[in-house]
């Protein structure tokens, strides 16, 4: 009997160790680049609608959505990442996520070309992002990955979705 | 059996702080000629359950000392002691005591010992001093007690351990006892506190083990405890018990036992006087950081004050009767949906009528639902007013003046956001009442006025606004001196000629609020604009009306409620914007050539006879312009910000709705001009504008 559960136990930590290293992405794409978003952030995905505008805030930061009695801000991360930025189609959808900001948890939507599918990730098999010097930022980068012979590059939800204190550029 | 106890920590705080209001508005009330032995009786249930609740979560501090309190109330609700004037008054200073020392647990901080120690002393006096039982058998140990009664309790029981004394407790629960959550071990380690304590349990009652039920409780014990302890000491740690068990506590030693009842009692009257100036003297400093005389120490304890109420606005007390409506409410919107998706499976067209009434009844539901729920936010007025009787008692001693307090509506509701930042203005306004518009009694009565000055506190519902009124008939406002100090500060021209509105208006000025213009003037004037900007914060306002050498009258108009808000919606460009109906004054249709530059930049408007600056909404906030309106028309809406006009020149007005402020800074951050959000009923987001951050950024 002891035997028995002993066994069970090494099956147990073998289980343990695979879900710890293993994890989920969320990957979408932007100008047919593909990216990944730790998938435990995402709270739904919906599709593009017209939002309110909020005066004075950077380019990127569209305005707000209601979420179903929430305020949501909504990012467009074509443009927050420096790409081209383009006309938003039926395809366009909002990834809606949760970030964490000095301990305070905040709901934000990502405007992302399209979302593609749901990979799982063996954590080891994340190597970090080379150093693009100066030429590209990789601080929203959390490392790079291939899925299926392409390249996928996992973004740092808090990183990337951190708000820039306006007070300061104000007073 | 583990508990995390510290999970009811805030509960107990809470029912503490609650317990303490009620046994200050009673002290407060306690007539030392006719006396309400059922005040007393609130005063003594407030103590005891303090003081049983502190003990459970092991704050022994304040069990120890709310001991004292409740031993003191025991023989005034018993009629062995008489209810005097300075009794009160220690124990309305031993429940300022005690809240400070629940405050500084609250925040995790520790507890002055000093000033605990001070009240405390005052209290032993108290309790000890005016006692003047008599008692037969205190002769014999008269002399052992002169010698010690100066020296502190602690000493006093180190001195008797001597003596063997002490109480014999027989102890015999009923089989049910720990179905009712009782713990014999817990009461024993209770116990074990009071003194050098053994105990030896009888198991002779257990039956054999296959009649055992584990729930019954088939032991009893015998318990010895050595000490200088009461009998109510023990009694109170069976207090819970009582009724579940057989009780026996019987003195060891007769003879010792009664001395030491005498010990409590009997005490020199000399050392007794003493004591009670220096414990006079404790009072008036407290007296004193009250008033303006010290008063960054009073602003100190106010911070504090607000720091507390943030802390406590977590969690709400709440009716259960507005709970009740709101579950009936529930329901019926259930039937009603039951209902509908009903009619909804086979529709037909027939059915039509049936389905617009299901329709407008849910909708009907659904308002009754919205208006419950906002109930629940609201808390009734007395929550703010239950402390002024205090204020008033002790400034007014202090002041050697006359005052009745009057509080007319305190049931008026109103929201809990509201009701805690509202108390804050209030004490400062009564403060001022009380020291600068009540005169002192000779005064009244040279002006022909009754002695006793009278300060109405007063609440009712307007529209939807709650009006606060303060009215007191003190010396009221002197219109030339005002306008004359207001001159000299350079806050006004010389020539400027002001109505009485405007004059009064003057002491809400920043820079009106200087030391020396409080004693010559009828002294208003310290920190109102303060007073002014907290209100003007809440979406309110405040108005004075003032007779010179009658009174004065402060009402303060506050909304219901910060959740929604009374907006005029207007459309610039393809956005909505909302902006408070409060700070509109008009609205006018105008054409661009109506609006004059300003060294080619600033552009005003003419507003009957006053040039007020405008502020293009569209520049400000970036907005494009649509092609729908005619360019250059427009309209300029009024907005006024602490007295100053402003116009804001936006394309259209769209109508006045109430709506929901929801924040932007819950998963945004603060924006410039804008103080919160709505949504509209289309299901889109509009900005909800803040006037004053709006003038601000358009003159950067």
């Amino acid at each position: 009997m002891t035997q028995e559960l002993k066994t069970q136990d090494t099956y147990h930590n073998r289980n343990n160790k695979e879900r710890e290293s293993a994890a989920q992405y969320l990957s979408f794409t932007l100008d047919n680049e593909e990216y990944g978003v730790d998938i435990l952030r995402v709270q739904e995905i919906r599709s593009w609608e017209p939002v309110s505008r909020i005066p004075n805030v950077p380019r990127y930061e569209k305005g707000v959505v209601n979420l179903r009695g929430s305020i949501v801000p909504i990012i467009d991360l074509r443009e927050k990442l420096c790409i081209k930025f383009t006309e938003y189609t039926h395809l366009t959808v909002v990834v809606v996520l949760q970030t964490s900001d000095d301990n305070k948890i905040r709901t934000m939507g990502v405007v992302v070309d399209s979302v593609s599918d749901v990979i799982s990730l063996d954590k080891t098999k994340i190597q970090s992002a080379p150093d693009f010097g100066t030429k590209i930022s990789n601080e929203f980068i959390n490392g790079l990955t291939t899925v299926n012979e392409r390249m996928v590059i996992l973004l740092d939800v808090d990183k990337l979705l951190k708000l820039e204190d306006l007070e300061i550029s104000e007073s | 059996m583990s508990i995390d106890m510290s999970q009811f920590h805030q509960v107990f705080f809470e029912e503490c702080f609650e317990g303490l209001e009620a046994m200050e508005t009673g002290l407060l009330n306690l007539d030392t000629v006719a006396i309400d032995s059922e005040l007393i009786n609130t005063i003594f249930r407030g103590a005891h359950s303090i003081k049983g609740g502190s003990g459970t979560f092991g704050f022994n501090v304040i069990a120890d000392f709310t001991h004292i309190m409740e031993t003191l109330l025991d023989e005034m609700r018993d009629g062995r002691r008489k209810v005097t004037q300075s009794v009160i008054d220690v124990l309305l200073s031993s429940v300022d005591c005690l809240r400070t020392m629940l405050t500084s647990i609250q925040e995790g901080e520790d507890v002055d010992g000093a000033i605990v120690g001070k009240y405390r002393g005052a209290l032993e006096i108290e309790l000890n001093g005016s006692e003047q039982k008599p008692s037969a058998a205190a002769s014999v140990n008269a002399e052992i007690e002169v010698e010690s009664s100066a020296v502190a309790t602690v000493a006093v029981a180190d001195e008797f351990e001597l003596i063997k004394q002490g109480w014999k407790i027989g102890f015999c629960p009923y089989l049910d006892l720990l179905k009712t959550g009782n713990d014999p071990v817990r009461m024993f380690r209770e116990l074990a506190e009071l003194g050098e304590y053994s105990v030896s349990v009888n198991i002779n009652d257990i039956p054999a083990f296959f009649e055992l039920d584990p729930e019954e409780c088939n032991l009893s014990w015998a318990l010895e405890i050595v000490g200088d302890i009461q009998v109510e000491e023990i009694k109170e740690i069976f207090n819970w018990v009582e009724g579940d068990c057989e009780l026996d506590i019987q003195p060891f030693d007769k003879q010792i036992a009664n001395h030491t009842a005498v010990e409590k009692i009997t005490e020199p009257e000399l050392p007794v006087q003493d004591i009670q100036q220096t414990k006079a003297a404790q009072v008036e400093t407290k007296i004193l950081v009250n008033t303006e005389d010290s008063r960054p120490e009073a602003q100190q304890s106010e911070n504090d004050l607000t720091k507390i109420s943030i802390k406590a606005s977590s969690s709400i007390r709440v009716d259960t009767a507005k709970i009740d409506t709101l579950i009936n409410m529930v329901g019926e919107v259930v039937i009603t949906q039951s209902m509908l998706s009903l009619i909804g499976e086979n529709f037909a067209m027939d059915q039509l009528a049936q389905l617009k009434r299901g329709l407008a009844q849910l909708e009907r539901h659904i308002r009754d639902m919205q208006q419950s729920v906002m109930n629940i936010r609201m808390v009734p007025i007395s929550f703010v007013f239950s402390r002024f009787p205090r204020l008033v008692h002790d400034i007014s001693t202090k002041l050697d003046k006359k005052i009745e307090l009057k509080l007319v509506g305190e049931s008026t509701e109103v929201d809990k956001v509201v009701v805690e930042l509202i108390s804050d203005p209030l004490v400062h306004l009564i403060r001022n009442s009380l020291d600068h518009g009540i005169e002192i009694p000779a005064d009244r009565i040279a002006a022909g006025k009754p002695e006793t000055g009278t300060i109405e506190l007063k609440a009712y519902h307007r529209g939807g606004h709650i009006v606060i009124e303060i009215i007191d008939d003190g010396r009221g406002l002197d219109r030339k001196k005002l306008i004359s100090k207001a001159i000299a500060n350079g806050l006004i021209d010389e020539n400027s000629i002001l109505t009485d509105k405007q004059a009064f208006e003057l002491i809400f000025m920043p820079g009106f609020s200087t030391a020396e213009s409080i004693t010559d003037i009828s002294g208003r004037g310290v920190g109102m604009d303060v007073v002014r900007r907290n209100i003007q914060a809440l979406g309110g306002n405040v108005e004075i009306i003032s007779d010179f050498g009658k009174g004065t009258t402060i009402s303060i108009h506050l909304p219901l409620t910060l959740a929604i808000i009374d907006g005029q919606s207007v459309a610039v460009g393809d956005e909505i914007y909302i902006v408070p109906l409060v700070s509109i004054k008009e609205s006018i249709n105008i054409t661009e050539n109506m609006l004059n530059k300003i060294a080619g930049k600033g552009e005003t408007f003419r507003l009957r006879d006053q040039y007020i600056p405008v502020i293009r909404m569209h520049e400000i906030f970036n907005v494009q312009p649509n092609n729908k309106s005619n360019p250059g028309e427009g309209v300029i809406v009024v907005v006024e910000r602490q007295g100053i006009l402003c116009g804001l020149f936006v394309d259209e007005l769209l109508g006045p709705q109430q709506v929901v402020v929801k924040s932007l800074e819950t998963n945004y951050r603060r924006v410039q001009g804008v103080s919160g959000a709505t949504i509209l009923g289309d299901g889109s987001v509009a900005l909800i504008l803040d006037i004053p951050g709006l003038v601000r950024f358009s003159n950067r």
